[in-house]
């Protein structure tokens, strides 16, 4: 897609949306909100292209030049590592400036949303990448969190040295978990996730004397850096992004790896991968617990910045949410999944004037994405540099079994 | 030498004896094709040897060492490596990508590799890399190689999976009716291709239901039907044998 195109698209999706919600947000508000998209959304574009291109990162200079690019055109410009980097650094200078002005409520928000983000990274090795369906993701969470909101108001241990260990902790449940259900697969796997949340999160209801039951923790330590104390909103902005850098970072290269390439080909077909020389059993477990290890962090994170954990933090419904991002985003696709996260948290939050039917609204664009984008908004970046004419033949012949 | 030996091989799922007391010897650099007719228990061998299945009795070994138990990956990593009858290729890779997990076995960046992307990891990547695409020029592919698998052609396709096959070095490669589906023209480039595998030392078992592969690149053929080997010998041998023809075309 040429330029002006995507200029066009952008500015469609802006206006579209703008007249959408003019009636009830008002003029002002609405020009807002589409002048929003459109920069944003073409900023996405070019992340999504940036980050797509660096996939053949690899490849010796000389085996790169022999490999006839898919299409002429822009699509077979390849940044080179220094554009690349530099376009990475201004995309963090923005982020760092972001919040810059803006209240308090605005900063929650965003905090909010880099708490997800990071979640739905961690979910989307094991389900986007390992294609294990885990619906009781959630518990690492709460492991995380409870971690910290013990170790801090029993021992008073420091957030920076809980932060690794509640890491852990998730980890080492993470590999339990994948010991157990190792066999299972999809349905039955779904099944068994789903009773290890409950069971997470009626032992965290129910065992009193640790957790204090549906009251949950209060007065965990906030994090500090000698006698400076992480109180503002702003603060907590700032050290969730350097979280979600670090995630973005650390996911980033797993996938670009011999043990990405391991769960994607798992994901794709386990008996292949298996004949391939794959240990599918440590890597299955192995995903889980790295998964299960941004979930922990996390939840350090959640417990330092409420100071407060409780039961009903760490839910089900939490753990759908969670799973709506990733593939709302795109499975699989790490700018898709945090473009998920961001919409699910923050979506709600623009559509507040609505009231109740924020929901409502929010479900239907839920099910309209899953009818018309079942691949995601971003999908697989590489299943934008495939599209091409000769896809039919390749669906009519996947058809005709031929 | 004998690199792959199997004695009294029996597999039975419920009531059907899908092998019975199968005893075949693949020696070194040699061609040989598995054939007979649908339900023979051809595949059921190939998953057998590979570690997909364990028999429920006798004995395989290849470079005489005991393969019974072992786990698919390990037997990979042992050096046989295959190809399936219906294509699994990890369709949402691209070329380059699948052939770069047929060398798994052959690479050992782990995790922790993978975080710090030291200097010998991306080192170990670049090599993968281009082995895996001197692979992918072997196969004549190496203008696909940025292509996901699921957008090939099905002949290409079919030479990708030969191709990752091959990426994990293979001492012994099964092959699965490799030409099904497969037009004349593409069955003669496969041909040659396989000859090729071949004088790279490469040893090749065959399943394959086209005649003229079969009589054509063999030095051996072996016959199964109904679970048991009815003949083994060279393609002229076993075009006479009556009990070969009988199985295919019936007594009358």
């Amino acid at each position: 897609m040429r330029l002006p195109m995507l200029l066009l698209r952008w500015t469609g999706i802006a206006v579209w949306i703008g007249l959408l919600i003019l009636p009830f947000a008002g003029l002002r508000q609405a020009v807002l909100i589409a002048a929003v998209i459109a920069l944003g959304g073409l900023l996405w574009s070019a992340t999504i292209w940036v980050s797509a291109s660096s996939r053949m990162q690899a490849l010796t200079a000389e085996t790169a030049r022999r490999i006839r690019p898919p299409e002429a055109g822009w699509r077979s410009f390849r940044p080179t590592v220094p554009q690349r980097q530099a376009f990475f650094v201004l995309l963090l200078l923005l982020l760092m400036i972001l919040p810059l002005g803006m209240n308090n409520y605005i900063m929650d928000v965003l905090t909010l949303a880099g708490i997800y983000v990071v979640l739905a990274l961690g979910l989307n090795i094991v389900v986007g990448m390992a294609g294990l369906l885990d619906l009781g993701y959630i518990s690492f969470y709460a492991i995380g969190a409870y971690s910290y909101a013990l170790l801090s108001t029993k021992l008073g241990v420091s957030f920076w040295i809980a932060l690794p260990l509640g890491g852990m902790a998730a980890a080492a449940f993470g590999i339990a978990l994948g010991v157990i259900t190792l066999r299972l697969r999809g349905d039955y796997l779904a099944i068994v996730t789903l009773g290890f949340i409950q069971i997470v999160n009626l032992v965290l209801k129910n065992w009193d004397s640790v957790t204090n039951g549906p009251n949950g923790i209060l007065n965990i330590g906030r994090p500090a850096i000698g006698s400076f104390v992480f109180s503002q909103p702003i603060h907590f902005y700032y050290l969730i992004l350097g979280l979600a850098l670090l995630t973005v970072l650390a996911v980033n290269r797993l996938n670009r790896s011999r043990i990405g390439r391991a769960w994607i080909a798992i994901r794709e077909d386990e008996v292949a991968a298996q004949a391939m020389g794959v240990d599918t059993t440590r890597m299955k477990i192995s995903a889980f617990a790295l998964g299960a290890v941004w979930a922990g962090l996390a939840g350090v994170f959640f417990a330092g910045k409420f100071a407060f954990v409780s039961p009903e933090s760490f839910t089900f419904f939490e753990s759908v949410i969670v799973l709506s991002m990733v593939v709302l985003g795109g499975m699989g696709s790490i700018p898709g999944v945090i473009l998920g996260a961001l919409i699910v948290v923050i979506l709600p939050e623009v559509l507040r004037e609505f009231a109740s039917y924020r929901m409502l609204i929010f479900g239907v664009a839920l099910v309209l994405m899953m009818i018309f984008r079942p691949q995601g908004i971003i999908g697989n970046p590489r299943r934008r540099l495939e599209l091409r004419p000769e896809d039919e033949d390749a669906i009519m012949r996947r058809r005709t079994g031929v | 030498m004998t690199l792959l030996e199997t004695e009294n091989v029996s597999k039975v799922f419920g009531g059907l004896t899908a092998l019975d007391r199968v005893a075949i010897a693949v020696e070194e650099g040699k061609i040989v094709s598995l054939i007979g007719p649908n339900g023979a228990g051809k595949t059921t061998f190939f998953n057998c040897v590979t570690g997909v299945y364990a028999p429920d009795r006798g004995r395989i070994t290849f470079r005489a060492r005991p393969m019974i138990g072992r786990a698919p990956h390990e037997i990979t990593r042992q050096g046989i490596a295959r190809t399936f009858q219906s294509i699994r290729l990890f369709a949402e890779m691209t070329a380059l990508e699948n052939v770069m997990v047929g060398a798994h076995a052959q690479s050992r960046a782990g995790i922790l590799g993978a975080l710090l992307r030291s200097g010998w990891v991306l080192e170990e990547e670049r090599t993968l890399a281009s082995k895996a695409f001197q692979l992918l020029e072997f196969v004549g592919l190496t203008d696909r190689a940025e292509v996901w698998a699921r957008h090939l052609s099905y002949g290409e396709q079919r030479r990708l999976e030969i191709a990752r096959a091959l990426a994990s070095d293979p001492v012994l490669l099964l092959l699965d009716e490799p030409a099904a589906g497969m037009n004349p023209r593409e069955t003669e480039d496969l041909m040659r291709l396989i000859r090729r595998i071949r004088e790279q030392g490469v040893t090749i078992l065959l399943i394959e239901h086209d005649m003229k592969v079969v009589m054509g690149i063999s030095d051996r053929v072996v016959v199964l039907n109904h679970g048991e080997k009815i003949a083994e010998g060279s393609p002229v041998e076993i075009q006479r044998d009556p009990r070969v023809i009988e199985a295919y075309l019936g007594t009358t």
